[in-house]
């Protein structure tokens, strides 16, 4: 198994997660899942990537970017591997 | 230990040293979060440790009794030591906190992986739960097993001593 270039931090059965999970499937990427805990507090790894303990985050190596927050993810990926983006923008 | 019989397990037709290692891919817990990895993605000498549910008291003896010889630490630091068992992610986090300890559990609730080493066990009194006998594999560098354990009886324990030795030779 190699190692996806996306790493995906998520929570089971957050809904912004779907979100983002569904949004790396319509465009064919690979990622890892990383899960991490219901309580904020335990959530240290994810902190040290975004200095935020929200989830969803993403890390995506191809391009450098850390992010959280689901609606700006789900714009990211868009904008980064959507038809738009084909076009050299 | 005691002045009566232990239950017997039946015979278990386990992975043999000298085959090569099953590879499996399960949710693998550390501290922090958890994360599909495949056995195969782990680096050098492996010691592959199969545990009774997390809560039970073997699980509990086992994982001290590690954590203390510092296994994976120290001389033995070029051996990735990790555990099985039926346990859920959430349960080996929990786990993991409590028992203070440095390793990473694979957490493989349909025993599957119990199956496939030969190392499973039929819960009596808890029907639908089979889990993982007691056992230990040890996996040289292109995963070959070196040195292989499985309990045959309940409750067993591996002998460290002997299995120490053993990482040391990895």
């Amino acid at each position: 198994m190699t190692t996806p270039e996306i790493t995906l931090y998520r929570l089971q059965a957050c809904p912004y997660c779907e979100r983002v999970v569904r949004k790396l499937k319509e465009h064919g990427l690979e990622y890892e899942s990383r899960f991490v805990e219901p309580m904020h507090s335990d959530r240290n790894a994810v902190a040290r990537l975004t200095g935020k303990r929200s989830v969803p985050a993403i890390r995506d190596e191809n391009t450098g970017v850390t992010m959280s927050e689901s609606g700006n993810i789900v714009e990211y990926l868009d904008n980064t591997y959507g038809d738009a983006a084909a076009g050299g923008a | 230990m005691v002045d009566f019989d232990v239950v017997e397990l039946p015979e278990a037709d386990h992975v043999a040293v000298g085959e090569d290692a099953p590879d499996f891919t399960r949710p693998l817990v550390g501290d922090e979060y958890w994360s599909d990895t495949a056995l195969s993605d782990l680096d050098g000498p492996i010691a592959l440790v199969f545990f009774p549910m997390d809560g039970a008291f073997p699980a509990t003896y086992v994982w001290n009794e590690i954590r203390d010889r510092g296994w994976g630490h120290g001389d033995t630091d070029d051996v990735t030591v990790v555990g099985v068992s039926v346990s859920t992610p959430y349960e080996h986090k929990t786990f993991i906190e409590e028992r203070e300890m440095d390793y990473e559990l694979f957490s493989d609730p349909s025993a599957e992986v119990a199956e496939q080493y030969g190392a499973i066990h039929d819960l009596d009194g808890m029907t639908g739960i089979r889990e993982h006998r007691p056992a230990v594999f040890l996996l040289d560098e292109d995963h070959t097993v070196e040195y292989a354990w499985v309990a045959a009886e309940w409750p067993e324990f591996p002998d460290y001593d002997e299995v120490e030795a053993q990482i040391e030779r990895l």
